[in-house]
């Protein structure tokens, strides 16, 4: 019954992706109330499941529960044991019973502590935004494209909050960057939205390329891409890792990467306030609420790796401590209210992440889920909570802002730095991006004279 | 002994489109041309899968037609041979060569040449049935002439192009005379694994001696050029005429090179102005991650070359032939403003999208799976090379994103006239879409059948090497 309930909470959102992709292959003509009826349908089925499984882990005291779909691809290792002798393989491959698969990739997920809270928020909150959208994009021309982008991003979140092995994380994880890419973009006859989807894409994909290599190298490391087999004989938060500790911080790093990458810690925070070009529902959602603690997530998920390095843990702390007084400093200075609310979040994140780094599994936790269904109603509410906040200004009368000389001289380059958001983003762009692209045109402006040499002709 | 298949589907599959080429010669209306050309590649396609289903229920590593025709004519024995590497790859490329041809549009009918195009089509399928090391310099040879006189046609310079391909042409014969008798075993002297190494670089675009692919793709027809690159007929060479006989510097030389190639196109593809280019760029790193996963040791990153080189094939026809029905449209595409095209083929955006994010090895899809191989086996023996291929995939996934946006995104295109796509195109990029779809989500049988492959290619280097040490 728990694995029925595991299989329907996994696949109701893949059912509602396959709907939505196949009717705008077709180009299909369907109602907006179509759109929202599906899709509340596979919220309302997933979440049931999801708290079944709840009640039932509850009931029976039972921390971990495992649904397993079977080998998504099985290389047997017999053949790997063969090529080991021949080519002077790792000793890893050939020492494989014949019958023991070599490579597998399956299909598994995990119902825990850590995972049955994550997948129960991001159905009620993709849920309510969904309800809320319908309401609010209504008669927009966009309105199946970001149905069908929202049932992406519900896939992305469902699949990495439940992942039983790394490459079903790294699956959801990169389906969750391209909607969220994607809309950020939504209203793509600016150039704005466009130009800023895709920064938010280029700082996923590196991230991505950090998580890759990490998923790799723990595979590699422990034998097998289960978290379960990852943490030992222990259920979530207990688990202890059984690797060398000088490969614990580099996976970790590599981690930490891929975490900072998407949950806009320092320096890829500038991506956070350039990712509310998106229409309000999916800024609430993706940026308020879900994609952003999706850093945190990761952290939690492999906190057997910070449990078993000091200073990979001191690394998290130090970065999160950094990304909090950042983001502290920007979020004073905002004019608008969406921007402002994004480093609001910003501050909370980097605030789970410095307990995370800290040792808390349970405290973070619940900060995650009520700073995401707080954050939510923050932002679908955003232009009533400006009305709101100038009454309390009203109600206060005024902000003080009497201060020294000296104080005037410092805040005035403390608000410079906050206003250009720490230069975060042109420092990026002026010591990474453009010194890698103007090599890059400079060779292709070489490759064009040397085959407009080689071709006698002038350009 | 090799096995027999039941059927002489190579030597039907060789002769049919050349017959067919033959026949769209001599057609003065180019309408019915195409349609002759469509009956062909499509019957073609049915031998191609014929000879594929044929192999696999056969089950041996090697099988050569029944009957054989080719011996009985020439006089040497398996020149025409379909093995565990080669099975699936001319059903592959007829159906690149079919879903090009449907999905030309009339008003192109004019400069992209079906009598040409079916010629190329029996020059690549025979080239991927080729076992005879000389027959397979002739046909490498020959597959140059279709793109050259249609460069010639267009008016434009064939230097770029004949330049490189000579050079290889000619290297492969040297180093081939030079070679001596390598059957019982035996390994190229230095000079002969040099040229035939430089021939290798040269085939398969590898930096610095790359540039005839960006000037082909700029100047032939973009049909012509997706159908002479897509197959990778030059990685098909590599592993047949270089590999087995170059000792192991010369191995690792094409797989530094090819490996250097894989980022520094993925970076090239990201600055890109032209389409075209971008195109080239992007299958270059793709095509180079695969000769460089072939020359890996271990049997999973070779599986996972595998895989991708089948995924890239049908990934990157799909984006190709999207690109080109854009540009059938609005005629060349300049990367450095924004198109607006997305109101116009939002089916196309679509598809554009699907395909290219394919190519990267996107979850979901078919190239997924082969990544993954791929990485984990460069982990487990290069972990170097591994970071490599991971930054050349992020790069390409940015890059694909960022010609999406220019292409389809923006203020909509002002245009008097329907631009939407037609169906002959829509069906061939969907087809595509979903075997992408289709492999990546039941990708068990693909990798199956590839692993199997890897397998025995692993064991033939193997016996190759036990006879080196034990002459």
């Amino acid at each position: 019954m728990l694995t029925l309930a595991g299989i329907l909470v996994v696949l109701s959102p893949a059912v509602l992706v396959a709907l939505f992709g196949i009717s705008t292959l077709l180009r299909a003509s369907v109602a907006e109330t179509v759109y929202s009826r599906c899709t509340a349908a596979a919220v309302c089925t997933g979440l049931a499941a999801a708290v079944w499984i709840l009640a039932a882990m509850l009931i029976t005291d039972d921390r971990q529960v495992e649904v397993s779909l079977g080998d998504w691809v099985r290389i047997p290792a017999g053949a790997e044991h063969h090529a080991g002798e021949a080519t002077g393989g790792s000793a890893s491959a050939g020492s494989h019973p014949v019958d023991e698969p070599h490579f597998h990739f399956t299909m598994k997920f995990m119902f825990d502590r850590l995972s049955v809270p994550f997948v129960i928020m991001t159905y009620v909150l993709c849920g309510v935004i969904s309800a809320f959208a319908s309401r609010y994009l209504h008669r927009d021309g966009g309105f199946q494209r970001f149905f069908l982008f929202l049932s992406f991003f519900l896939l992305g979140m469902i699949l990495s909050s439940a992942a039983g092995t790394i490459e079903t994380l790294f699956f959801g994880w990169e389906l969750v960057g391209l909607s969220s890419a994607l809309l950020v973009a939504f209203f793509h006859d600016r150039r704005g939205p466009v130009v800023n989807g895709l920064r938010v894409w280029s700082i996923y994909r590196l991230a991505d390329a950090a998580f890759l290599i990490g998923a790799m190298s723990l595979h590699h490391l422990s034998g097998s891409g289960d978290f379960s087999g990852l943490a030992g004989q222990g259920v979530w938060p207990e688990g202890r890792v059984d690797i060398p500790q000088q490969s614990v911080l580099l996976v970790g790093c590599l981690f930490l990467f891929a975490a900072a990458g998407k949950s806009a810690l320092v320096p890829f925070s500038g991506w956070l306030p350039r990712a509310m070009e998106g229409p309000t529902p999916s800024s609430a959602v993706f940026y308020g609420a879900l994609s952003v603690h999706l850093g945190a997530f990761l952290l939690l998920r492999i906190s057997p790796l910070l449990d078993r390095s000091p200073v990979l843990s001191g690394l998290v702390v130090l970065l999160g401590a950094a990304t909090c007084v950042f983001a502290t400093m920007a979020a004073r200075v905002q004019s608008d209210i969406k921007s402002s609310l994004a480093f609001a979040s910003l501050i909370q994140v980097s605030i789970i992440v410095v307990e995370i780094g800290l040792g808390f599994r349970y405290l973070p936790l619940i900060h995650i889920i009520g700073h995401a269904c707080l954050r939510t109603l923050q932002l679908v509410r955003a232009p009533s909570l400006l009305k709101d906040y100038n009454s309390m200004i009203n109600a206060l009368g005024g902000v003080s802002e009497h201060r020294s000389a000296v104080e005037q001289s410092r805040y005035q380059r403390m608000y410079r730095f906050a206003m250009n958001r720490g230069n975060l983003d042109s420092v990026l762009d002026e010591f990474v991006v453009r010194p890698f692209t103007s090599v890059l045109l400079w060779s292709d402006r070489m490759e064009r004279r040397w085959t407009s040499w080689l071709s006698g002709e002038n350009r | 002994m090799i096995q027999e298949l039941h059927f002489p589907w190579l030597e039907v599959g060789i002769v049919l489109p050349l017959a067919g080429a033959g026949l769209c010669a001599c057609l003065a209306d180019s309408v019915r041309a195409q349609k002759v050309a469509i009956l062909v590649a499509g019957l073609t396609l049915l031998l191609a899968v014929g000879e594929w289903a044929d192999f696999a229920m056969v089950g041996s590593f090697e099988a050569h037609d029944h009957w054989d025709l080719a011996q009985r004519l020439t006089g040497r024995d398996n020149i025409l041979v379909i093995d565990e590497l080669s099975a699936p790859l001319p059903a592959l490329s007829a159906l690149l060569f079919l879903l090009t041809i449907l999905s030309t549009l009339r008003t192109k009918l004019d400069r992209f040449s079906m009598s040409l195009t079916l010629f190329s089509e029996s020059i690549v399928l025979a080239t991927l049935s080729c076992h005879d090391p000389w027959l397979l310099i002739v046909l490498l040879s020959l597959a140059v002439v279709p793109p050259w006189i249609e460069l010639v046609r267009r008016g434009v310079s064939p230097r770029v192009f004949l330049i490189h391909m000579g050079a290889s042409i000619v290297l492969l014969v040297a180093g081939r005379m030079l070679l001596g008798d390598v059957s019982s075993g035996g390994q190229a002297s230095g000079l002969s694994a040099a040229l035939l190494t430089a021939a290798a670089l040269l085939r398969a675009g590898v930096v610095p001696v790359h540039c005839w692919m960006a000037d082909l793709l700029e100047k032939a027809t973009f049909g012509t050029a997706i159908l002479f690159l897509t197959p990778m007929t030059g990685a098909f060479a590599v592993m047949h005429l270089v590999l087995p006989v170059v000792p192991v510097w010369a191995i690792r030389s094409i797989a530094i090179l090819s490996l250097i190639t894989a980022v520094y196109s993925a970076g090239m593809a990201l600055v890109q102005k032209d389409a075209r280019r971008f195109f080239c760029y992007l299958f270059l790193s793709h095509s180079s991650l695969v000769l460089s996963g072939l020359e890996l040791v271990n049997v999973i990153g070779m599986t996972g070359a595998l895989c991708v080189w089948i995924s890239v094939g049908l990934s990157l026809t799909g984006f190709g032939l999207t690109i080109r029905a854009v540009e059938s449209r609005v005629g060349r595409i300049a990367l450095d403003r924004f198109h607006g095209m997305y109101e116009h083929t939002p089916t196309l955006a679509g598809l554009f999208l699907l395909t290219g994010l394919a190519s990267i090895g996107f979850p979901g899809t078919i190239g997924f799976v082969g990544m993954e191989l791929l990485i984990e086996g460069c982990v487990e023996v290069y972990p170097l090379v591994g970071l490599s291929l991971v930054l050349a995939s992020a790069l390409n996934g940015i890059s694909i994103l960022r010609a999406w946006f220019r292409i389809f995104t923006g203020v909509p295109l002002q245009s008097s006239v329907s631009l939407k796509s037609q169906f002959s195109e829509r069906f061939a990029v969907v087809l595509l879409v979903l075997l992408i779809l289709g492999g990546g989500l039941w990708p068990q049988p693909g990798v199956a059948s590839r692993h199997h492959a890897a397998k025995s290619l692993m064991d033939l280097r193997h016996q190759r090497a036990a006879a080196k040490s034990h002459p």
